[in-house]
């Protein structure tokens, strides 16, 4: 037990850092994932029928297949095409790309929700569809959307371990060279364990406090899974 | 001799900080319909689900006829096969059909063999008229249908005393009759009845006994003609007055 | 190697990856489900406990667990990657299912409890005939998304050398160079495989769905 505490002391330094990296990754793929996921929402809840079509293609082959897969076809597969990516940046594609497919749906259903009757309450005092959209619709929606959003982040965060097995040093991959050294794997992965329960637990308090910050008074919202 | 079938005494229940009624006491008799009135939130229906020990009193005792059921190391599902509820929002099973609700309690809780149990539930079916219904599922009956289901599978447990909390509340206006007669009909027949309700119409026609409460307290009680005619209380003429204004004339034109 | 021989060969790691998803979920539904009824109706202490598994095995990556598992068994029991593999995801899978479980017993219970109580069942018998039973409808929609995910999770053992989908195309694209194709490949196999069981689900969905009229 005691040289099992130990560990966080001989390689706190680079469990740090690795988390460092972690969270880097969470972020940037959220992000991406973010922005084309609000995107692929949009052209789903208000594009043409080719572009809803295109959307939900789109969804379909990023939920319906795993993320592992996902980046070995950008890391391994794209290169033989010319493109060409260094590890973290075929990370955050990844992670990204896979990401928006689920935000997308997060998204679409809280803007469905809020939908179409704002949407005739906008139009009514001559504000143009997008405006609508922009002014009334999305600011509602995207914070309706938050509890169950949540999921989101945390859900990445975990899933971002994966990168390792492309050599991305987070986490997991200052784990394996620490286990290595020690050749005690399973404690070694423990405590990997720990700091990640301990990584999920900060973002989890960190996402309350927004959905508190940000409720709309008065607004009912569903509570998170 | 009229024999008590439920003997309520000093019942006190209190939910955290409040005290929802204190020193009950009430008696009813074999035969009986008592129907119980009052403004909402006074306790009629927490009374009703003492009866059936669904929540337990904080002090004292009830018997049902002479066994003490709130005595400690009562069987309560034994006794609740002998007191039948019947439920504002019917609570029906969904994923059963009207005769799988009614059957329920007799092959699981009477172990009947499943013949006998189909054949009890089709009679209780066919007497609150619903046996042509048997095989429909709550989903696809109306609110009064499932009602009626509701009253036939309380029934089918052969209780001694049936308890209704607010039957008709939840209806619309044109389902409420068909609900009313099927407990008509069962009070003639002789079934020993509690009735939580503001159907004034109902209290006036098949009460035994009507009981006004409120803030936890029996206010008084008497008979229909006792109660409507000449309260003793103000307070009872004032509720009566006004509530027979509201659901009394509405029942004249349901008929 | 003709491009038939390069997709059967990927191909057959199916076995593998249906193998590791048939058990590692039902597994994880059994666990899942014996917990989640001890969580709604195991007085305090019980779901405190089950609490506390949830947030944990909720809480680490599937990858992390697979390793700590994988090492742990091995050096004590003479377990194969593919069965430490399958019940270390049975294990992560039993937390989700778990909290779906409880989820549908929650959306359920209450009055329907309550109703089957006033007709004189004991509580056990009212969880098992009344609440269980539309429970198990609730559960489905949620439970097909949780089997998507442990068909696509399977594909994490290929880091332990299991000869499934994932592992196959990585091999064969070595060999061949032609990695695009082959991941390309087990990507279209895995989406095949989770699009067929999406649809098995939403039909047995259907078939169990309690009657209502519109």
């Amino acid at each position: 037990m005691l040289t099992w505490l130990g560990y966080f002391g001989r390689f706190g330094q680079n469990f740090l850092r690795g988390a460092g990296v972690t969270l880097e990754l969470t972020a940037v793929g959220l992000a991406i994932g973010f922005v084309l996921g609000l995107l692929l929402a949009l052209a789903r809840s208000y594009g043409s029928k080719w572009l809803q079509r295109a959307a939900g293609a789109y969804i379909a082959v990023f939920r319906g297949t795993p993320l592992l897969v996902q980046l070995f076809i950008i890391y391994y597969g794209l290169p033989e095409l010319g493109i060409a990516f260094s590890q973290t940046v075929a990370a955050y594609l990844a992670l990204g790309l896979n990401s928006a497919a689920y935000q997308a749906e997060y998204l679409r259903g809280s803007i469905n929700a809020i939908g179409a009757a704002q949407m005739e309450a906008g139009r009514s005092i001559g504000l143009s569809k997008w405006q609508t959209i922009g002014y009334v619709i999305l600011p509602q929606a995207l914070r309706l959307a938050l509890p169950s959003w949540s999921n989101e982040p945390i859900s990445l965060l975990k899933t971002t371990a994966i990168v390792f097995l492309i050599a991305v040093q987070d986490l997991m991959a200052e784990g394996r060279r620490a286990a290595t050294t020690t050749f005690d794997f399973v404690g070694i992965y423990l405590a990997v364990a720990v700091v990640y329960l301990v990584m999920v637990f900060a973002l989890d308090a960190l996402l309350k406090f927004l959905e508190r910050k940000t409720a709309i008074p008065g607004m009912d919202i569903e509570t998170r899974r | 001799m009229p024999k008590p079938i439920l003997t309520i005494k000093n019942l006190t229940k209190i939910y955290g900080q409040n005290v929802i009624f204190q020193n009950l006491n009430l008696t009813v008799n074999e035969g009986d319909t008592v129907v119980i009135i009052g403004p909402s939130g006074t306790g009629k229906s927490t009374l009703l689900r003492c009866i059936n020990l669904l929540t337990r009193p904080n002090e004292g005792q009830i018997w049902l006829d002479d066994l003490e059921i709130t005595a400690k190391g009562t069987d309560e599902d034994q006794v609740r096969q002998h007191i039948g509820m019947v439920f504002q929002n019917f609570l029906l099973f969904n994923h059963l059909t009207a005769l799988g609700n009614v059957k329920l309690g007799l092959t699981k809780v009477k172990k009947m063999t499943e013949e006998e149990a189909t054949k009890k539930a089709m009679h209780e079916l066919s007497r609150v008229g619903l046996a042509d219904r048997a095989n429909h599922y709550p989903g696809q009956l109306s609110g009064g249908q499932q009602q009626r289901v509701g009253i036939a599978r309380a029934l089918a447990m052969d209780p001694r005393v049936m308890l209704f909390d607010e039957p008709t509340s939840a209806l619309d206006p044109e389902l409420i009759g068909e609900v009313l007669e099927v407990m008509r009909k069962l009070a003639l027949d002789g079934m020993t009845m509690v009735v939580v309700t503001h159907e004034m119409g109902f209290a006036r026609e098949v009460a035994d006994r009507i009981v006004f409460m409120e803030k936890g307290h029996i206010v008084e009680e008497g008979s229909p003609d006792e109660m409507f005619n000449h309260p003793k209380f103000d307070r009872t003429r004032e509720f009566l007055w006004k509530i027979t204004e509201l659901y009394g004339k509405k029942e004249k034109e349901a008929e | 190697m003709d491009f038939s021989q390069f997709l059967s060969y990927i191909a057959s790691g199916t076995v593998y990856t249906v193998g590791v998803t048939l058990i590692a979920l039902p597994a994880g539904l059994l666990i899942g489900t014996i917990l989640a009824l001890l969580y709604v109706y195991g007085g305090k202490v019980a779901a405190r406990v089950m609490n506390l598994y949830s947030t944990v095995f909720r809480g680490i990556p599937p990858l992390v667990l697979l390793f700590i598992l994988f090492f742990a068994v091995t050096r004590g029991v003479n377990l194969s990657a593919f069965w430490a593999g399958s019940l270390s995801l049975g294990m992560v899978s039993s937390a989700y299912q778990m909290e779906i479980v409880r989820g549908a017993l929650l959306s359920v219970s209450g009055d329907q409890l309550m109703a089957a109580r006033a007709v004189g069942l004991s509580r056990l018998q009212a969880i098992r005939y009344v609440v269980l039973p539309q429970a198990v409808r609730l559960a489905i929609p949620p439970w097909s998304n949780e089997a998507a995910i442990v068909i696509k999770d399977s594909s994490l053992v290929y880091a332990l050398g299991v000869p499934e989908i994932l592992r196959r195309a990585q091999l064969i694209g070595a060999s061949s160079q032609r990695y695009l194709l082959a991941y390309l490949s087990a990507a279209i196999i895995y989406f095949l495989l989770v699009y067929a069981t999406t649809r098995l689900l939403n039909h047995l969905e259907q078939k169990l769905s309690i009657p209502s009229n519109p």
